[in-house]
């Protein structure tokens, strides 16, 4: 692994830590250290990083910690509360409508997982008794169609679909159909696009609009790097972001991008894609996630003891 | 793109407020290269080359400084852009990487490019898994006029490769291109099937001249340089095709990838366009970065 040095050594700091009977501020701030190049090899943003850091060590030589009898272990204890605060708390439902159709719509860059997860989304509803729709407004990636009839039929679920049609018209005419032949449920799949990218940015936001959305989710890589804040505070700034769904996860990322689009956005998290099949679907587990990122599976343990 | 504006102006501001250079400059400096996704031991050992240098040059204004660390980065990645060799005989080229990076419309733009230049191109579609995956190679191969090799959903990928190199023989092919699924380094199974196709091809035409990129999100952090490790000890790599740089990430993760593993990147992709493919350029890519 690429990251076994790195939490290797933050193990032997944390360790260190927790066998000293008492703490100086440069025992806290040599941790502080190790804890920094931790988060940011795990790809967490570098502003995110800083201010983690910087709420830590006051935190870590207050007199919560310094008076205490094994300060070593309350620190990396906060460290962990911390990280899990920042990832928020297990959220793993959907807001539905009052009155039906409930209508979800998954935005994202190009390739993060979008038509899988639509697929896999409406499996997971109808495992719960709902009768989901899905909406093809993907007109532009070839063969954008024929994936998510072949991903949809596998999970039994119907697909709305006019070929290359305007992606809004398609939305209403999908919505439409959840009227007239009672689905509960709308998802609808999106071409990827960029943040940068004005008139792609535009059609979302119509499509928003023009079907009256309830829930936006942006659909984000788990092994994206730095530029997950620029991605996740663009979509929202300009569409409107509700929740996110973490992919990819399956993959040994630390998965530094969930904190750092959590940190900036506060939304939470609510869903994860952990392989390509339909089934690879989890709810998302914030303290999990927690220790992933730093690597802390091992220190688990010494938290335990504080 | 507005976030490298964003990024150059910070640099700009950074220069004009530091007056001499001390380790607080340096230390900006290193926050600059890890917020392009350099990440942390790849930006540290580039500062430190820096410092030797600005000290050895007797560097004492920060300005000047923006320059050195320019010529770093351009020296690291290698100078001259890399491409598919000039060959006369027949070539083979396989396309890897991680899921959704953009491997299947890479092919799709290459096939243009050297149909364009005059060579006479096939294309296998070796993902049997993805859904649609050969469907959507079949639209990129009709858009760039070439034919395409493919069997069932679900069939052997190895069979395929198999049955391209033979129609390649067979043909007079002078350029295959071969699209892979997508796979995460960290699947044993799906590794293996990638280390068959490999050898299919290495004994199955011994006579052709074999290249294999890896392709490359440039919206990827760190887990690139695993990638990267990983899939080369699995199939031979040559380099790397760093897609997606129209956005406003900056791929800076290939500086880690070169300093480590030494491969150099080849061609990058600027936009879902048939003609959003372009040589890579160090220059351009060192400026982009600040
Ligand atoms: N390993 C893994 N692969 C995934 C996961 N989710 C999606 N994929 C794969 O990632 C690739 C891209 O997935 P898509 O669903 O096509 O992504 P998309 O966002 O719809 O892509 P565009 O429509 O092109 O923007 C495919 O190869 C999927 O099989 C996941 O959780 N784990
Ligand atoms: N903006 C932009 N999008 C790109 C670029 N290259 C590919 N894409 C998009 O990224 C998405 C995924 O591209 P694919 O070519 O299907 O990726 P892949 O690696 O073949 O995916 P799998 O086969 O599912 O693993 C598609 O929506 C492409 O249009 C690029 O350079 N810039
Ligand atoms: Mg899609
Ligand atoms: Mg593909």
């Amino acid at each position: 692994m690429a990251f076994e040095g790195l939490s290797e050594k933050l193990q032997n700091v944390m360790k260190k830590l927790s066998g000293r009977g008492k703490l100086s501020e440069a025992d806290v701030k040599a941790a502080m250290r190790e804890v920094r190049l931790a988060l940011l090899e795990a790809d967490v943003n570098y502003l995110v990083v800083k201010d983690f850091v910087k709420k830590v060590s006051e935190r870590a030589v207050g007199g919560e910690v310094l008076s205490s009898l094994t300060p070593g272990q309350q620190v990396i204890k906060i460290v962990n509360e911390e990280l899990t605060a920042l990832m928020g708390k297990t959220q793993a439902r959907i807001n539905y409508a009052s009155a039906p159709p409930t209508v979800i719509m998954l935005v994202g860059l190009q390739g993060a997982g979008k038509t899988t997860m639509a697929a896999k989304l409406g499996l997971n509803l109808k495992k719960q008794g709902k009768k989901p729709l899905i909406a093809a407004c993907d007109v532009y990636r070839p063969a954008a169609i024929d994936q998510l009839k072949i991903v949809a039929e596998k999970a039994g679920v119907p697909v709305f679909e006019q070929g290359q049609g305007q992606p809004v018209k398609i939305a209403q005419g999908a919505k439409a159909e959840c009227q007239r032949l009672l689905y509960d449920t709308l998802i609808i799949d999106t071409a990827g696009r960029l943040q940068i990218d004005q008139a792609m940015m535009d059609e979302v936001k119509a499509i928003r609009q023009a079907v009256g959305v309830h829930e936006v989710m942006l659909v984000l890589d788990a092994m994206t790097g730095q530029e997950a804040v620029n991605v996740a505070s663009s979509f929202n700034e300009q569409v409107g972001v509700d929740s996110v769904i973490l992919t990819k996860l399956d993959g040994d990322t630390r998965g530094g991008a969930a904190l750092s689009l959590r940190a900036v956005t506060g939304k939470p998290i609510k869903f994860c894609g952990v392989g390509e099949k339909l089934e690879d679907f989890e709810p998302f587990y914030p303290d999990r996630m927690a220790n992933r990122i730093l690597g802390m599976g091992d220190m688990l343990s010494l938290i335990e003891q504080a | 793109t507005k976030t490298r504006d964003n990024f150059s102006q910070r640099v700009e501001e950074l220069i004009s407020y530091y007056r001499e250079i001390d380790d607080e400059f340096f230390e900006e400096l290193t926050d600059l290269l890890i917020a392009a996704d350099v990440g942390v031991s790849t930006s540290l050992k580039i500062i430190e080359e820096l410092k030797a240098k600005v000290k050895a040059q007797k560097i004492g204004d920060p300005e000047k400084v923006k320059g050195l660390l320019r010529e770093i980065i351009i020296e690291l990645l290698g100078d001259e852009p890399v491409g598919l060799d000039q060959h006369s005989g027949p070539q083979i080229l396989l396309v890897v990487g991680v899921n959704g990076v953009g491997k299947t419309t890479a092919i799709g733009k290459l096939a243009n490019k050297y149909t364009r230049e005059g060579k006479k191109v096939l294309l296998a579609a070796a993902d049997t898994f993805r859904a649609a995956a050969a469907e959507q190679l079949a639209v990129w191969a009709q858009r760039a006029g070439v034919s395409l090799i493919r069997h069932q959903e679900g069939a052997d990928p190895a069979a395929v490769v198999y049955d391209a190199l033979e129609a390649a023989k067979a043909r007079g092919t002078e350029l295959l291109i071969i699209d892979t699924a997508g796979r995460l380094h960290n699947k044993k199974n799906l590794m293996e099937e990638l280390r068959k196709i490999n050898r299919v091809i290495e004994r199955g035409y011994p006579e052709a001249d074999y290249t294999a990129y890896l392709v490359l999100d440039a919206t990827t952090g760190q887990n690139a340089v695993q990638q990267a490790k990983v899939f080369s000890e699995v199939a031979k790599l040559d380099g790397i095709i760093l897609t997606k740089l129209d956005g406003s990430a900056r791929g800076g993760v290939v500086l880690a990838i070169r300093s480590e593993l030494g491969l150099p990147v080849c061609f990058v992709g600027v936009g879902e366009g048939i003609d959003d493919l372009q040589p890579f350029d160090p220059r351009g890519f060192a400026e982009a970065l600040f």
